[in-house]
């Protein structure tokens, strides 16, 4: 029998365990060994009970809502609002971490004796914790001290490795920006509270309809940018792809898997929670800022070839397809299509679920290889699989399933976001289809140009000879992190097979919202996993096509083995080399693969070619002593967006500087001067 | 019950079994372009058991994926063949959505251009790298040209559209038809013909799925060369089947299985005939003049999809 009481002494003992995780951390932080023991198995035993609770919440049914201590200020509580919507999220949230922290026992040994270990568990747990509090809280204020400790937290994680230069200013960008986005999502809440009188969720949602449109509009905009921030959404992304790279790899698959999905968390719960119902543009809105997000992310992770950089653009992209899939659901209930709604809704929170796994295993695999190559340059790499077989299998599976290929699960969710995406195409009328239209387009050229980036990811990393002396030297992951991949990869084919049941799961998550409390729904699942979207306008079953694929290739393996020509000899031989000596350097490189993507996308990349060639003698310029080229990528945004941004506030403060004379009296005079004004509005 | 037997046997071996004779024709066709005799139609046919037949070189660079992308390339071909409609529109398949089909093909692409890079050849990477940016430009194009037949008729089921599609909608003719030229630019671009891809040639310049290839000896050599022969054959099936239902099955009769058969034949020669005469007739293309083609068929059929209210 589960009852709320049950389950809030589950939560709070759940959050004492990352209490105890982060405070023995620092205890014990003399001995490296059992700290590491420390914090992760506490983070373990605290993400279980964070996958208890989700579960058993979703069993209960109902929502939860209880008060913590006896602050009873009118404006601040401790107060939590669990409905089924953050039990999700805290599901991921949980899965992940949990699968972060396995993982972390056998990873974070390389940090042993060189940087401290008990810093490290601190934040990690108080990382997790943040994220947490953020999907469960329902006060306003309280919300944003749980957002404040999670940036925090995770800022301190970005800057753990400290000896590198590079490191340090990714953290300070990442603060800066963050903290701008705070400071929009603050005003935001301040703006509901004017009109409504509470910080509290809920009574706002209630008094939702006594908002004015126009506040509701500045809201809107307010937490898109806000939120959008932490999201990584294209142009407010720039932090993203330093910071996430810079991090130890397991909060790296944390932060990409899970902390950039708190953002897509609030803007459900602002937009379709506490503002519903919405305008018609807002959701057109998500729609294009997806669409241009999902290609200028896969665009320019294709220029990448800083691997951890690579995966952090291929988040954005990501967050670009999770957007368009709830940019259709806010268009769809805004004109009154609400069983469309909630199929965008449910393909939104399928690709969350889905990005969580294979983008943590990427990560994961990644730092595996990373650590052991001591360099993040895939163009020192090379011939990987033969030396981690395990780790590149790992990263085989999640690179399909984020490159969308069936049975895996990344194909079903954007096979979800497709479908509410050609819906929209089909029913509505001629201005919204054109924006449904372009979104259909680009998650196309999305889906395309992301196979591209990770034939390129896998095929520089892990084939072909190696491309430098450290190859020699790598190590097969050990058993925990072996473990925690291995994991992560069995769940992103799960996730696929039995995607039918999980669609069904995630619908009745949209059906706590009052927008979609009553909504007949459009998709039905049959007990062989088959979906079926409205009358027959599309069904698969993603498990009897991998039982079908699996059947096949088993017969041709079996008949072209065993079958013709069983005496076949092999011999090995070396690759055609036109007579010369094959190296490393023979090879394509990772800058090599995507030049011609590049040169195609010119209008938007920019690169550029720089040659450098020195003489032996300058006067002659016949024999050249060395050579070399250049080749780089302009940023539009920052081109076009935060330099304007940067010379404007430059200029407006040297402006305001010649105010600052030094001379006392003026000073004096200035504080009359804000009194009269002050006293001129009081009065 | 015997016709939906006899049906199903279709939809599992006609493309493997027919699409070698495909690959004759259009060589033989060809041949007579140029004046010369060609082999046999069934030429194909042999060199597919001469290989299957022959020793087998590895490069000692290579891993496992070089060893099973041949059977996963090949597999891709034969589940994206039975899940197509081939001489029948009233069969229900699971498999037989358009994004499945799109994505499986794209399991072949991503194994096969994988190989390329595998055994460290400088041919094989940059015929990878060529592959995915056609691969990748081409995916919008493909999609958008689906989408057109499947907004027109309302389900993204291939088998759906086929059967819906015999009405003949005067209202979606143009729709229907520049999609129609949008998806003979994707297929020319998948398949690797002119004015994409040399399918003669070893020469480095022209190179995109031959370079991948060039490692490959034996029977892994006859299963790549194998599944392109099939991939061309899909295509030709989905072009002919999608835009033009004309005689396919719709009932469960002798009869109508009859017409159904002899209507793909007789689409599938004419789509032989074509692209021998488009081979003979046009040069390859420089690479970068290649998204060019790709971009206007995409826009083509956006055009196509707003035609359509």
């Amino acid at each position: 029998m589960i009852t709320a009481i049950t389950l809030q002494y589950i939560f709070l003992g759940l959050i004492s365990l990352f209490f105890v995780g982060a405070i023995g951390s620092l205890l014990f932080r003399k001995n490296d060994a059992v700290t590491s023991l420390w914090s992760n198995s506490f983070a373990i035993l605290a993400s279980l009970a964070g996958l208890l609770f989700a579960t058993l919440t979703y069993l209960y049914g109902h929502s939860l809502s209880f008060s913590l201590g006896a602050i009873a200020l009118p404006i601040f509580s401790l107060s939590f609002h669990i409905d089924k919507l953050s039990a999700f999220f805290i599901f991921t949230i949980s899965l992940i971490s949990l699968l972060c922290s396995i993982y972390a026992i056998g990873y974070v040994t390389h940090f042993y004796k060189k940087y401290d270990l008990g810093v490290l568990g601190f934040f990690y747990h108080a990382f997790i914790l943040g994220m947490l509090l953020v999907v469960s809280s329902s006060n306003g204020l309280f919300f944003l001290i749980a957002w404040e400790l999670m940036s925090l937290a995770s800022y301190f994680l970005v800057i753990y490795d400290r000896n590198d230069p590079s490191n340090i200013k990714a953290g300070f960008l990442y603060l800066v920006m963050t903290h701008a986005g705070t400071a929009l999502i603050l005003i935001a809440l301040l703006l509901l509270y004017k009109f409504t009188g509470s910080f509290d969720f809920e009574t706002i949602a209630s008094l939702s309809g006594a908002i004015p449109l126009s506040i509701k509009n500045s809201v809107f905009i307010l937490a898109v940018i806000g939120f959008g921030t932490k999201s990584g959404i294209v142009p407010f992304h720039i932090w993203l792809p330093s910071a996430h790279p810079a991090a130890p790899s397991h909060v790296s698959a944390l932060m990409s898997g899970v902390m950039i999905k708190t953002g897509i968390y609030m803007m459900i719960r602002v937009f379709l929670y506490m503002l519903w119902p919405v305008p018609t543009w807002w959701g057109l809105t998500i729609l294009v800022l997806g669409s241009i997000s999902s290609l200028l992310g896969v665009l320019y992770a294709l220029t990448e070839h800083d691997i951890k950089r690579l995966l952090a653009y291929h988040s954005i992209e990501n967050i670009g397809i999770i957007l368009l899939g709830l940019g259709s659901a806010l268009t769809f209930t805004s004109l009154g299509l609400p069983s469309l709604a909630l199929l965008g809704l449910t393909a939104a929170l399928f690709h969350t679920l889905n990005h969580a796994t294979f983008k943590s295993l990427l990560f994961l695999s990644a730092g595996w290889v990373a650590s052991q190559t001591h360099t993040k340059n895939m163009e020192e790499y090379g011939g990987l699989i033969k030396y981690m077989p395990y780790t590149a299998l790992f990263f085989l599976i999640a690179s399909m399933a984020i490159s969308a290929l069936p049975p895996f699960n990344g194909f079903f969710s954007e096979w979800l976001t497709f479908q509410s995406l050609f819906l929209g195409i089909t029913l509505l009328s001629l201005y919204t289809k054109w924006i449904f239209v372009l979104a259909a387009g680009s998650l196309a050229f999305t889906g395309g140009l992301a196979l591209a980036c990770f034939v390129k990811a896998f095929g520089i990393t892990f084939l072909a000879r190696p491309r430098s002396e450290e190859i020699a030297h790598t190590k097969e992951s050990s058993f925990f992190p072996r473990l925690s991949m291995g994991l992560l990869a069995l769940l992103c084919l799960l996730f696929g097979i039995f995607s039918g049941s999980l669609t069904w799961l995630l619908q009745t998550t949209g059906k706590d919202f009052v927008a979609f409390k009553n909504t007949a729904s459009f998709v039905s699942v049959s007990l062989n996993q088959q979906v079926l979207i409205g009358h027959n306008f599309s069904f698969i079953s993603l498990a009897s096509l991998f039982i079908l694929f699996m059947f096949i290739i088993l017969l041709v393996i079996y008949i072209t083995r065993f079958v013709i020509n069983k005496n076949q000899k092999i011999s090995m031989g070396t690759t055609w080399d036109c007579g010369t000596d094959l190296t490393g350097r023979m090879e394509i490189s990772a800058t090599g693969f995507s030049r011609s993507v590049i040169v195609i996308f010119k209008g938007i990349l920019r690169p550029s070619i720089q040659h450098n060639v020195e003489y032996h003698d300058s006067e002659s310029r016949y024999l050249a002593k060395s050579r070399s080229i250049t080749l780089g990528i302009k940023d539009i945004y920052q081109s076009y967006f935060y330099q304007p941004l940067h010379r404007a506030i430059n200029t407006v403060s040297v402006r305001i500087k010649s105010i600052q004379s030094g001379n006392i009296n003026a000073y004096i005079l200035y504080i009359f001067m804000a009194l009269v004004v002050a006293l001129f509005f009081v009065l | 019950m015997i016709i939906t037997i006899v049906i199903w046997i279709i939809q599992l071996l006609f493309v493997p079994l027919a699409s070698p004779l495909c690959i004759g024709i259009i060589r033989k066709i060809k041949a007579r372009f140029q004046n010369r005799q060609g082999a046999s139609v069934f030429q194909p046919y042999f060199d597919l058991w001469k290989l299957l037949h022959k020793d087998e070189v590895i490069s000692k660079d290579a891993s496992w994926i070089f060893e099973f992308a041949p059977y996963i390339v090949f597999t891709s071909t034969l589940v994206v063949g039975m899940s197509i409609p081939l001489v029948a529109g009233f069969i229900n398949n699971n498999a037989g959505d358009m994004l499945v089909i799109i994505c499986t093909l794209s399991i072949g692409t991503f194994f096969l251009a994988l190989a390329g890079i595998d055994t460290g050849s400088g041919f094989g990477g940059f015929g990878a790298s060529r592959e995915m940016t056609m691969a990748a430009l081409a995916e919008g194009g493909f999609i958008f040209s689906l989408l057109t037949m499947a907004v027109i008729n309302n389900t993204t089921n291939l088998f759906m559209i086929s059967q819906h599609g015999t009405v003949v909608h005067s209202q979606f003719f143009l729709s229907t038809m520049l999609a129609f030229f949008g998806f003979i630019i994707v297929m020319l671009a998948e398949t690797a013909r002119f004015p994409f891809d040399n399918p003669a040639t070893h020469l480095e310049l022209t190179m995109i799925h031959e370079a991948m290839i060039l490692e490959y000896s034996g029977k892994k050599l006859a299963l790549m060369e194998w599944a392109s022969a099939n991939k061309l054959l899909i295509f030709f099936a989905l072009g002919s089947n999608l835009f033009f239902p004309v005689g396919i099955a719709q009932t469960p009769t002798f009869w109508g299985l009859g017409i159904g058969i002899a209507a793909l034949a007789i689409k599938i020669l004419l789509f032989c005939l074509a692209i021998a005469i488009l081979e003979s007739s046009v040069a390859k293309f420089r690479f970068f003049r290649l998204p060019d083609l790709l971009l206007i068929s995409f826009i083509v059929n956006v055009v196509a999809i707003i035609l359509i209210f």
